[in-house]
């Protein structure tokens, strides 16, 4: 067909109608990094007030709105959609495809998600506040004591359940069809591998996500009482199926993260990632094992021995191919010709505080140590070391790698190392004494809190501020490279890099892979 | 901006973990917090044992294995040996790791024989403890945070025990088994004192059970730790351990008092004595939501409240029922006959509602009755 070989519409319906892979990609990851600084906005309040004992800025009420919809925007706005850009982006340059399979479904998930987010944020301007009910929206404190502005937060959930559907339909079909002659399924990327297992678990559990909001609105405007204990029902209920979805869901969020990580950390070592068909294994077992851990969540809600017992001799197992993955990565460096450019240096501070967030995973799955650790700032220190040190900064490691690809231009090597620098550096004064706090007994999710949590506090909130100053920086430096970098037109950017999507022109042209490509030899031997 | 400087400081020294700041879980007074603490320290010691190793070999090969010092990419991919190695040996730590955890969780799940049984309930956002004595009455009251609103808008100085102290806390004997039956009566809270090693979860419609034997008196302090609405943050616990003889003589005199407010029910008050009590029991129990000059905030202002002013009966019904749905809760059953009266006596006169009204104790005792 001829014109498929027209380049790009013009104005803005280029972006409304597109059906290109790329161009959604490229919406996605917009959005997701303004998503990323609104949450961002949310978090420096959240630090703000507890710079100090004692209320400064807001009130309390104001504090929870603040907590629940960072939390939210963060995973549902932030992380997710920004790995279904780098999905929509790399899958069918990785497998030699020309678009993902469904392209028009897939301008839908794209375009249900900014509608979905204005609809949550407008609920901060609502009689009754925003949901101040945490993340996890535990009930009854999410049905019969939320405010009115709960019903438009289901909603939200509800539209981003069904882009969340649709995008993991939509990549298992490219994955499972698309593949360019000869691409067998143990030759494809781990990227590629990574985001075929998430997908799988996208499709299965946001569902029952869907499932837990639609109680909830049941529980509120129709007189069940699925949740309400005085109706029969069971608050408690709410936490299984919440976390049936909610482990799963942290899965969702590292899984891709890792595929990243194993395109990198070859790259820059110029060696094939070890073991890949052992990464395979375990990226698979971790997701078999995360249905089946959820209640170490709720180790504190009474649940019966032989549950209890259950659940952590699970959670515990999770840490073995968790294991398995760390070390194929420093063995994948060892013996290696390392260099240590910004996506380099991020993968690594990856790899050191994943592992430290990993250590304090295996930690808290130890029940009865849970019952001192759980809803304190160990646990806030725990999820930000794998969700921020983890997904974040294996995002950031994939813009600055394939960002050159992307626009033919190269970023400024200086300003990314600088970037990585300050992050790591705020990261770790932000989030590592809230490890102290959370052991000394702090709670988590109050807006003050008592004297000899202070000075941690402080610290905590120094470090907040820098952390989010250097995504200022990021964002100019990206900017910077799309409008004005210095030019470039290798297809391999890096040497060392491997793969379908370095062998098309650099910046990659609107249309690749009409033609499939021939795959040149498996992944893994050079 | 001395605070400032001095986390500043302190991030310089942390290594040193000096100024007294607490940076490890404490093993607490009981024997079952030190064995949680012993449980973490272990996992806490493989961890860094592990994280020496990975650790160190990642560095040595980013100090070793540069390009920029020549070195070149060996590309072995594999080794089955290796990769089953690191598969069994974590397995096995985790199987070690497993014992210990199990009989300590064992442990914590003893609830038998015990020689107290203490019902704590939940409330946004305070507590409710009841002592369950078949033999005589039972021993009811309320927790609620002491400190002052003026210490948590810094218009006045922080106390050393700022957020967490309460105005009347939960007492319990030494070297005696206390089990704990944690219920909530609206939404999720969860008891927890750091220092005796209990935390569960208290859930509307279930009765979680936890246990303790303190054998060292002292007071120990906790808070909620599960998000309970706007003043999650404002619903401490305080735990005196005292010993036997002092507890007893202490619930024999929370028992008279009861036995003393049953009297009190029956008598007519005066004004003065109405107003008193009505100030203590809106201090304590409205004024988080209504402020101190009954101006509103949360809640409705009661200065020049339509319902304060209007028919006592309606009154007396919204603060015994509450209003679902807001954070107006239902006082009927946290409230004593006496304390209802003196609060609505006390909302109908002051803050310039001069109604002139006076409930006494029969008179809500009459309604609830009939
Ligand atoms: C070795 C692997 C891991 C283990 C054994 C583990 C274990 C746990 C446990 C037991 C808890 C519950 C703690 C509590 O509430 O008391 C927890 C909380 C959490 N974990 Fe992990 N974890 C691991 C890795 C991860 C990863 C990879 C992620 C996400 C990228 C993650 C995200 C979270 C989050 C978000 C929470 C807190 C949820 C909340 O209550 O708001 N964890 N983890
Ligand atoms: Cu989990």
């Amino acid at each position: 067909m001829g014109d498929h070989h027209h380049g790009p519409a013009t104005g803005v319906t280029r972006w409304l109608f597109t059906t290109n892979h790329k161009d959604i990609g490229t919406m996605y990851l917009w959005f997701s990094f303004a998503m990323f600084l609104l949450g961002g906005f949310f978090a420096m309040v959240i630090r703000a007030e507890l710079f100090q004992p004692g209320m400064q800025l807001v009130e309390p009420g104001f504090f929870n709105q603040m907590t629940t919809l960072h939390g939210l925007i963060m995973v549902f706005g932030a992380i997710m959609p920004s790995f279904v850009g780098l999905a929509n982006w790399l899958i069918p340059m990785m497998i030699g495809a020309p678009d993902m399979a469904l392209p028009r479904m897939n301008n839908w998930s794209f375009w249900i998600l900014p509608p979905a987010f204005l609809m949550l944020a407008s609920t901060l301007f609502m009689e009754g506040g925003a949901p101040a009910f945490g993340w996890t929206f535990y009930a009854p404190l999410s049905t019969t004591y939320a405010a009115p502005s709960v019903t438009f937060f289901i909603f939200a959930i509800h539209i981003l359940g069904v882009s969340s559907i649709m995008g993991s339909i939509n990549i298992i079909a490219t994955v499972m069809n698309m593949r360019a002659p000869g691409m067998t399924y143990m030759k494809m990327p781990m990227f590629v591998w990574t985001w075929l297992i998430t997908a799988f678990l996208l499709v299965a559990v946001m569902p029952v996500l869907a499932g837990a909001v639609t109680m909830m609105l049941m529980d509120i405007h129709f007189g069940t009482s699925f949740f309400s204990a005085a109706g029969g029902g069971d608050p408690v209920l709410f936490q299984h199926i919440f976390w049936f979805f909610g482990h799963p869901e942290v899965y969702i969020i590292i899984l891709p993260a890792f595929g990243v990580v194993s395109q990198i950390i070859p790259a820059f070592s110029r060696k094939p990632l070890f073991g890949y068909a052992s990464m395979v294994y375990a990226t698979a077992s971790i997701a078999f094992l995360s249905f089946i851990v959820w209640a170490h969540h709720m180790y504190t809600v009474g649940m019966p021995l032989a549950g209890e017992l259950f659940f952590m001799y699970a959670t515990m197992l999770i840490a073995v191919p968790t294991g398995v993955k760390v070390f194929n990565w420093i063995t994948t460096m060892w013996r290696g010709s390392l260099t240590f450019e910004t996506p380099m240096l991020f993968c690594i501070g990856f790899l050191v505080l994943f592992t430290l967030g990993g250590f304090t995973g295996l930690m808290l799955s130890i029940a009865p140590a849970d019952f001192q650790y759980h809803d304190t700032y160990f646990v806030v220190a725990h999820f930000h070391y794998v969700m921020v040190a983890g997904a974040v900064f294996s995002m950031t490691a994939a813009i600055y790698y394939w960002l050159p690809k992307w626009c033919g231009r190269m970023y400024s090597e200086s300003m990314g190392k600088t970037h990585f620098w300050i992050s790591f550096i705020g990261f770790n004064i932000t989030f590592f004494p809230q490890h102290f706090v959370g052991l000394a007994g702090m709670p988590r999710r109050i807006p003050d809190y008592a004297l000899q949590f202070a000075d941690f506090n402080m610290m905590s909130s120094i470090g907040a501020f820098i952390y989010g100053a250097s995504q200022l920086l990021f964002l100019y430096n990206v900017v910077a490279t799309i409008v004005a970098g210095k030019p470039v037109s290798e297809e391999k950017v890096w040497d060392g890099a491997e793969g379908l999507e370095w062998t098309v022109a650099t910046p990659a042209p609107y249309h690749t892979f009409e033609e499939p490509p021939a795959v040149p030899k498996p992944v893994g031997t050079f | 901006m001395g605070r400032v400087f001095s986390a500043a400081a302190w991030f310089l020294v942390a290594p040193l973990a000096g100024a007294g700041n607490q940076i490890n879980m404490s093993p607490g007074v009981t024997e079952m917090g030190g064995n949680i603490f012993e449980l973490h320290m272990l996992i806490m010691w493989i961890c860094v044992g592990i994280g020496v190793l990975v650790f160190g070999a990642m560095f040595y090969s980013i100090y070793a294995h540069r390009k920029s010092k020549g070195h070149q990419a060996s590309q072995f991919h594999e080794s089955t040996q290796v990769e089953v190695a690191w598969t069994v040996v974590p397995f096995l730590i985790l199987i070690a790791m497993a014992f210990p955890a199990t009989s300590t969780l064992l442990d914590v799940y003893d609830n038998d024989e015990s020689e107290l049984d203490i019902l704590i309930t939940g409330h946004q956002w305070k507590w409710k403890y009841e002592y369950l004595d078949d033999s005589g009455e039972t021993v009811v009251f309320f927790s609620n945070l002491a400190t002052p609103q003026e210490e948590i808008y810094n218009t006045q100085g922080k106390g050393e025990n700022y957020l967490l102290e309460v105005d009347e806390p939960l007492v319990i004997p030494t070297h005696t088994k206390v089990r704990f039956l944690i219920t909530a009566n609206d939404v999720i809270h969860s008891w927890w004192v750091p220092e005796i090693a209990v935390k569960r979860d208290a859930i509307p419609g279930f009765i979680n059970e936890a246990w303790t034997r303190v054998p060292e008196e002292g007071i120990y302090r906790g808070q909620c730790t599960e998000l309970c609405g706007a003043y999650h943050g404002f619903m401490p616990i305080e735990v005196h351990a005292v010993s036997r003889d002092e507890f007893d003589s202490w619930i024999a005199a929370k028992r008279g008092i009861a036995a003393a407010q049953t009297e009190l029910a029956m008598q007519t008050l005066s004004v003065d004595e109405l107003m008193d009590e009505g100030k203590r029991v809106y201090d304590s129990a409205c004024l988080v939501c209504h402020g101190a000059g009954g101006e509103g905030g949360v809640g409705n202002a009661i200065a020049g409240s339509p319902v304060v002013l209007g028919d006592i009966a309606a009154h007396m019904a919204l603060v015994a029922d509450g209003v679902s749905g807001t954070a107006m809760q239902a006082f009927g059953d946290q409230l004593t006959a006496v304390d209802m009266a003196a609060v609505l006596t006390y909302q109908r006169n002051a803050f310039g509602n001069n109604t002139g009204d006076v409930v006494q104790p029969g008179d809500v005792a009459g309604t609830k009755n009939g």
